[in-house]
């Protein structure tokens, strides 16, 4: 029985492991092809942990806040001339999408250099022309960079900056649509004289309930809406309301979720337009489960600030294109598509009525298309409106409420101030073809301006309230702290357990030592490659792996000083490797899946811990077994060894 | 290779385990643990001042700004102060912060904010719920994974060692009334990890040496196999806890929780799993039946060479 154990054992190792058995020699040999790709992946594992060996250069973030402005070479000299006469040292600035970068040497430079910048580039009493933000700029030799080098990204209790999660509010999402329908319900009844009672409830949870006076009149009811709303996304059926004969509609769960999906996705659109606006580096917006927004502002430190930027809403217009006999007061003129538009100005619709928006394509023609649907309200005033206009252009207007911050001089104190200005411009002008209800398409676009339009009139409005549910701050100062800290803890730890095990087990702890150092650049290198975030929990995962890692050679090594006792050397190496293995397997295995359980529930500061542990463990695996292997063979597995120092 | 006798002092240990375990039970229930802004929801915001300040004179200027002083205390340094606030039912506290850093602003030069939290009430209870579940989850994920390689016996004893590792260090947090966190949730799920290669690797040893030893009682088998992994055990915890002392040392204020919840974790799980999971399996009466190998397997042994040693 013993024997098949170790059959087993062996059977496995030969096939997988260098050093298995081959041949049926006790010393085993590694083959060639072994050792070259243990080579390849310590070279890429090098090549791709090297970017960390960068440090980033601190640097200053130009970008145009007025779409007037551009930062060319011109200006980037300016500010060159400007930072370096107030005794900073400019290391080099380069050109971004619109914006540059300009390198400096150290945080407090970074500092002074912006304050500088924001005096000099937004003059007193103007709108803001410009964004100055601090950012860290790459200094990874661009070859690396050019075959995917990257270094790792720092979390946000590495860098400093503010981080919040908004929770949409699905049941005012749900509730608000639901609203929709009973105006288009009403709508639909009242073209046709079908007369129902008036009720302020009609809306319950997720079904809508509607009563008549006779039967006939909620039969004649059903027959005009049953086309309107049907399944999968509702169900219609007679009801009894209030004592009278009606019928409830009721959304399906599909229907729902439909309806939530789209909520949090408008809401997204609608804060990366206005995050965009902020002025930060690099900023996250991200889906966090089905109802709730992660957004990362790296370097943000006035979190009050942020938040008022968030909450600004954008809105559309819907005017005629001036006719032959209007007079000219009612006239005015837009630039659009490198031409004049004359349009009325009267409006005959604004955005608040759109209540989706979503680009599609024609069922005949195949040609792109937006596809509108109004409220009940909406739909009536454009019905009046474009029924006497047919042939008529009509064009939309989209209205920023930017956020705008303007520069002021109060008692010799500069003094931002922030407000909002609607910012106008016609995004499309299109030939009506019919009279237009509650559901219109615009149509002669192409595929990207009709993505833009839908994209344009959902970001325009929140489909539901938000609300700030967590909200985490990191000062700039406190991010740097950590990093020195969980570095410093890193270096500390590393150099313990590379001493005690070279001590503890000479030879032998050397080659641990080889491996350890050979799985942190490995660990380092995925983690660079998958673009993980590096945080403080995640450093204290490379902490704890690295005296976590050296378990497997630990347990090889324990194993080859009892088989030493009864067994020649080679063998006694041998048979250490073979029979550690299963059990090095096994403990790994299980710890793997106590760093996935982790990983699957934690967000934030648990899933960065998560990561490096779980990547550690396969990486401590790989070295400790097959690359401390591959060593011991070279440095005993070719010659006879009498004595093994252990 | 050492020669304790391990499983003689079998049942001192379990005596101790017992205790440990109903000291830690009772500090969690009498003494509650002390949750964090994690787990409650809440306001925290933490900020340096340039010179030691008193305590007093924030809570009087926080006061005079109309704020509710909630908690407040020195953390690290005399000049960095954490002010705490709990969650208020229907109120919204996610300006709360902001004012709070504005209102010190205003009445001290150089202040800076290091650090502002806000968790809302919703976010602190499910956090509190999943925990709980990832805990539940992992431990029974070990142990169909180890009735799957070993078998049931073992899988009670590593869980009743993973169990026991759990309580002390929650117990631990719960007698010193230390912060309990999300790092420190972290932190006790990687105990589990960690005791849980320690139980696998003695338990490994055992089922070797009930399979290839022909002679010796469960007792005599389980003390071998404790003092052949010794030296291994031994070895890892210390390494592990040589980088965690370092983390302890070096890496400040935010990540000591974890680290302490570690290395109490460390202490513990090594101890569990020769104490814990070794006496359980010896308690519920294993034997070589246990863990004989189905008989085709025996036949046709290639390897004979590898087994002269015994």
């Amino acid at each position: 029985m013993r024997r098949s154990n170790s059959g087993l054992t062996g059977s496995l190792l030969g096939v997988g492991l260098p050093g298995g058995r081959t041949g049926g020699t006790a010393s085993g040999r590694v083959g060639a092809w072994r050792y070259a790709l243990l080579a390849a992946i310590i070279a890429v594992g090098c090549l791709y942990a090297a970017p960390n060996l960068f440090p980033p250069d601190f640097a200053l973030q130009v970008t145009v806040d007025n779409a007037d402005r551009s930062v060319d070479a011109d200006l980037l000299a300016e500010i060159e001339a400007l930072v370096g006469q107030a005794g900073i040292e400019v290391i080099g600035s380069e050109r971004i999408p619109d914006g540059g970068l300009i390198r400096v040497t150290s945080s407090e430079d970074q500092l002074r250099a912006s304050a500088l910048l924001r005096d000099h580039l937004n003059p007193a009493g103007e709108e803001r022309q410009y964004v100055v933000a601090l950012n860290l700029a790459s200094t990874t030799p661009l070859w690396l960079r050019d075959i995917g080098g990257e270094p790792m990204a720092l979390g946000l209790d590495l860098k400093g900056g503010a981080h919040f999660v908004l929770q949409v509010d699905m049941e005012q999402a749900l509730a608000k649509r639901l609203g929709d329908e009973v105006e288009k319900v009403k709508d639909m009844l009242r073209e046709q004289r079908v007369r129902y009672r008036r009720t302020d409830d009609a809306v319950r949870g997720h079904s809508i309930r509607m009563g008549f006076v006779t039967a006939q009149l909620r039969d004649r009811a059903i027959t005009i809406i049953e086309e309107e709303f049907r399944e999968p996304s509702y169900t219609l059926a007679e009801a009894d309301v209030d004592g009278r004969p009606g019928f409830v509609i009721t959304v399906q769960q599909a229907k729902v979720d439909e309806i939530e999906s789209n909520a949090i996705e408008q809401n997204l659109t609608g804060l990366r337009n206005r995050i965009n606006q902020l002025g930060v580096a690099e900023p996250l917006v991200q889906k966090l489960g089905g109802s709730r927004i992660v957004i990362d502002l790296p370097g943000v430190q006035d979190s009050a600030d942020a938040k008022r930027k968030i909450n600004k809403f954008a809105n559309l217009e819907f005017r005629l294109v001036a006719a032959a006999n209007d007079r000219p007061s009612e006239i005015d003129e837009w630039p659009y598509e490198g031409r004049v538009v004359k349009l009325n100005k009267r409006v005959i619709l604004t955005g608040d009525r759109v209540t989706h928006a979503v680009q599609g394509r024609d069922q005949e023609s195949g040609l792109p298309q937006v596809n509108i649907t109004l409220d009940s309200q909406g739909g009536e005033m454009f019905h009046d409106a474009t029924a006497p206009n047919i042939g008529r252009g009509m064009a939309v207007i989209f209205i920023e409420h930017k956020p705008i911050v303007t520069v002021e001089e109060i008692d010799g104190e500069r003094v931002e101030t922030h407000g909002s200005r609607p910012e106008k411009r016609v995004i499309s002008v299109a030939t009506i073809q019919a009279a237009l209800g509650y559901n219109f398409r615009i149509t002669g676009l192409s595929l990207r301006e009709a993505q833009e339009l839908a994209f344009l009139l959902r970001a325009g409005a929140l489909a539901a309230p938000m609300y700030i549910v967590e909200e985490r701050t990191v000062g700039a100062s406190l991010g740097e702290e950590n990093i020195e800290r969980g570095m410093l803890a890193v270096v500390v730890g590393f150099i313990l357990v590379l001493v005690f095990m070279a001590f503890y087990y000479k030879v032998f702890g050397l080659v641990a030592d080889i491996a350890l150092t050979l799985n942190l650049v490995i660990l380092v290198a995925v983690m660079s490659l998958l673009g993980a975030t590096l945080t403080l929990p995640g450093i204290a995962g490379i902490v704890l792996t690295v005296g976590m890692a050296v378990d497997a050679n630990v347990l090889i090594f324990s194993r080859v000083r009892e088989e030493l006792k009864s067994k020649p050397p080679v063998q006694a190496i041998q048979a250490g490797y073979d029979r550690a293995f299963l059990t090095i397997l096994d403990a790994n295995v299980t710890t793997l899946f106590v760093a996935l359980i982790l990983l699957a529930i934690g967000s934030g500061p648990v899933a960065g811990f998560a990561v490096t542990l779980s990547i550690g463990i396969v990486t401590s695996m790989f070295t400790a077994i097959f690359g401390s292997r591959a060593l011991v063979h070279l440095i005993y597995g070719s010659r006879r060894v009498e004595k093994v120092l252990i | 290779m050492t020669t304790f006798d391990f499983m003689g002092k079998r049942h001192i240990a379990a005596g101790i385990s017992s205790l440990l375990i109903v000291v830690a039970i009772g500090a969690a229930i009498f003494g509650g643990l002390n949750p964090g802004l994690d787990f409650t929801g809440g306001v925290k915001v933490e900020v340096g001042f340039p010179d030691a300040v008193d305590i007093e004179q924030v809570r009087d200027v926080l006061v005079a700004e109309g704020l509710d002083s909630g908690v407040v205390q020195h953390y690290g340094s005399e000049t960095d102060v954490m002010i705490r606030m709990p969650p208020v039912e229907g109120v919204d506290q996610s300006a709360l912060g902001n004012e709070i850093a504005a209102a010190l602003g205003r009445n001290f030069d150089g202040v800076q904010l290091r650090l502002s939290d806000f968790v809302g009430p919703s976010v602190g209870e499910e956090l509190t719920e999943s925990g709980g579940l990832a805990l539940l989850v992992a431990l029974g994920a070990v142990m169909i994974y180890i009735m799957w390689r070993f078998t049931g016996k073992f899988a009670v004893g590593a869980v009743a060692a993973l169990i026991h590792d759990v309580i002390v260090v929650v117990g631990a947090f719960a007698v010193f009334q230390w912060s309990f966190n999300l790092p420190e949730l972290a932190a006790l799920l990687a105990v589990i990890g960690y005791s849980l290669n320690d139980t696998i690797v003695v338990s490994d040893r055992i089922r070797e040496n009930f399979r290839t030893l022909r002679r010796g009682t469960p007792v005599e088998i389980v003390n071998r196999s404790l003092n052949q992994t010794l030296g291994r055990t031994l070895v890892t915890s210390l390494t592990t806890l040589m980088v965690l002392g370092a983390l302890l040392l070096a890496g400040g204020e935010q990540i000591s929780g974890f680290a302490t919840a570690l290395s109490i974790g460390v202490v513990v799980g090594t101890y569990s799993s020769i104490y814990v999971a070794a006496n359980v399996l010896l308690a519920m009466g294993i034997s070589k039946q246990d863990l004989a190998l189905p008989e085709r397997e025996g036949v046709g042994g290639t390897l004979e060479s590898l087994d002269e040693n015994q």
